[in-house]
């Protein structure tokens, strides 16, 4: 019979550079893999892969979500604890697995750790000490040895200059709240086995919502230490176990955590955001076609593509809908291109990516090239013809042309010509009026001052449409 | 049909760390001197008295190099 195998909860093929793969992307003799494995061997030893959401780090781990058939997310750099402690607010039966390097969890994210572990979240921390930064090129990490030798300490890490390597498991057995708290090590085969034991413990206590539970593991990494997989697992032997106690910190067992959050319906969250009362929702709502509209905005920096985007999610907010507003910008301040993908829906939102736009509303010729071909069949693009000189290509979609600049420099300020696309949007589709418009627009205006000549704004695309209606 | 203790590895899914080498207790793995599809010369298993123990599974890196199986019929080895 078949006594061990690859564990179930991995997919069968890992397709980071295409079909077929089966190899991770990881060095030879890398930690990395060996604590996949063990983790994968316990969810599927425990059936839970299809609850397990893992917490992918910045670092060499970050590929996770290719090896593991569970959820992921990727997290940034270092607030990976945070993330979960938001997973398991509204997904208390999830198991979340929040696996992270030293330069991740002991640097950039030394805080979100100090502060999950203090409020006892029940998550499954796996912390892999490499005593290096891997992915980036073996820089120091806060783990590094005094006198190791890396691309940022080449003549050896100083205490005096370089601080002290930190203990990351003793720092969070000061507190009160972590549950499990153990230092493993897979410098040899019996380590592996007890790393084994360590995770299985730290999932077991989320399954049984007892509370935080972390692991951290000295692993080796080969090609950053500049040894073979054999050597590195001797030095790590000989050197990260001297400094770093391989032992168990605390076991607390038996000890359950309450794992009840106070809890709050929508209507009341709404009501206390003072987004809108459960009374109006039933009548204003709109019926928009196959329940959802999405919206790519999409121009240059400084066009005020990013607030009328703001705004339509108000306006549809306002009008009892879900609605959500995802900014994208080029790196520079001014003048860069810029979009904002909104989406209205009657229901849940599963997504606020806008990838194919029901309705486009372009300011600009590079804009229209980038997105006219991801238009829905059917669909309907604006475009502002005072800055677009050419015609829509496609034959399959609505197309309204307005001179959307020229109208707002006669209004006086030509910064206002997004909202002028905004109005006519509106007009075109109904899903917001233009009375809702000039109800929000004051109060997504930082300067009161712009108030008036964008309510003026609103009027001239109202007059424009009434005398050219699509 | 004799049953016994025995290792597969997958060619192509080893990267020829000799981890799993190092770590079994019997010396039932070598690195041979083929070299896979990705580049590596990969393990290999000899039999000298596995005893299905998994220590080589539990420490390979790679995710599906490894099956150990226990007590089964030789044919199935290849
Ligand atoms: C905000 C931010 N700062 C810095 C980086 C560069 N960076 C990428 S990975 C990494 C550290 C990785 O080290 P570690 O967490 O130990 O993981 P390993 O790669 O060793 O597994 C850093 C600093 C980044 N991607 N983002
Ligand atoms: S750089 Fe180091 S930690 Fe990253 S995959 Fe390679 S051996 Fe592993
Ligand atoms: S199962 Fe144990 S005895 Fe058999 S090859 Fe692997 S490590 Fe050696
Ligand atoms: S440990 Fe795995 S990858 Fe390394 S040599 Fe053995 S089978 Fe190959």
């Amino acid at each position: 019979m078949i006594k061990h195998q690859k564990p179930e909860a991995f997919y069968d093929t890992f397709e980071r550079k295409g079909p077929g793969q089966k190899t991770t992307h990881y060095c030879p003799g890398c930690g990395h893999g060996t604590v996949h494995k063990l983790i994968g061997e316990a969810l599927s030893d425990f059936d839970i892969a299809d609850k397990a959401v893992f917490l992918a780090p910045v670092g060499c781990g970050v590929f996770i979500y290719y090896y593991f058939n569970s959820a992921s997310i990727q997290c940034a750099h270092g607030r990976a604890p945070a993330t979960g402690t938001a997973i398991k607010r509204v997904h208390d039966d999830s198991i979340v697995i929040s696996y992270q390097g030293d330069g991740d969890l002991g640097g950039i994210g030394a805080s979100e750790i100090v502060h999950a572990a203090n409020r006892g979240e029940n998550l499954t921390v796996i912390f892999i000490n490499n005593a290096i930064y891997g992915m980036t090129g073996g820089q120091m990490a806060p783990t590094t040895l005094l006198g190791q030798k890396t691309k940022t300490t080449p003549f050896g890490r100083d205490k005096d200059i370089d601080g002290m390597p930190l203990r990351i498991s003793e720092l969070l057995n000061t507190m009160e709240a972590p549950v499990f708290i153990e230092r493993t090590t897979l410098g040899t085969p019996k380590g592996v086995m007890n790393t084994r034991k360590a995770i299985r413990k730290a999932i077991q206590n989320q399954k049984d919502k007892k509370g935080f539970s972390f692991v951290e593991i000295l692993a080796p990494c080969p090609i950053n230490w500049k040894m073979t997989p054999v050597d590195a697992r001797k030095w790590l032997r000989e050197n990260l176990e001297k400094f770093y106690e391989v032992k168990n910190f605390r076991d607390k067992d038996g000890e359950k955590q309450s794992g009840k959050y106070p809890w709050m319906e929508n209507a009341e969250l709404l009501e206390l955001l003072d987004i809108v009362k459960e009374k109006d929702k039933q009548t204003t709502r709109k019926t928009i076609k196959n329940g959802e509209e999405k919206v790519k905005i999409a121009g240059f920096g400084g066009q005020g593509i990013m607030s009328v985007g703001v705004l339509l999610s108000n306006c549809a907010i306002k009008k009892g809908m879900e609605s959500t507003w995802l900014p994208s910008y080029g790196p520079e301040m001014r003048g860069g291109t810029a979009n904002a993908s909104v989406v209205i829906a009657e229901e849940q939102i599963g997504t606020p990516v806008v990838d194919y736009p029901d309705t486009l509303i372009t300011m600009t010729i590079p804009a229209l090239n980038t997105f006219e071909k991801n238009v829905n069949p059917g669909g309907l693009i604006i475009v502002n013809s005072s800055l677009i000189n050419r015609k829509v290509q496609r034959d399959d979609v609505n197309v309204y042309y307005v001179p959307a600049t020229e109208l707002a420099n006669k209004v006086g300020l030509t910064a206002t010509a997004a909202v002028i696309m905004l109005g006519i949007y509106a007009q075109i589709k109904g899903i917001i009026d233009t009375d809702i418009l000039k109800l929000i627009l004051p109060q997504s205006l930082s300067k009161a001052k712009y108030v008036e000549i964008n309510l003026k704004a609103i009027d001239a695309a109202e007059e424009y449409y009434k005398n050219n209606p699509l | 049909m004799a049953k016994r203790n025995f290792v597969k590895i997958e060619p192509d899914e080893c990267k020829g760390c000799k981890v799993c080498v190092h770590a079994c207790p019997k010396e039932c793995l070598h690195i041979g001197s083929d070299i896979n599809k990705i580049g590596y010369q990969y393990a290999k298993f000899e039999d000298k008295g596995c005893t299905a123990c998994g220590l080589c599974f539990y420490v390979c890196p790679e995710l599906g190099a490894i099956t150990v199986y226990k007590n089964e019929e030789e044919e199935k080895e290849k």
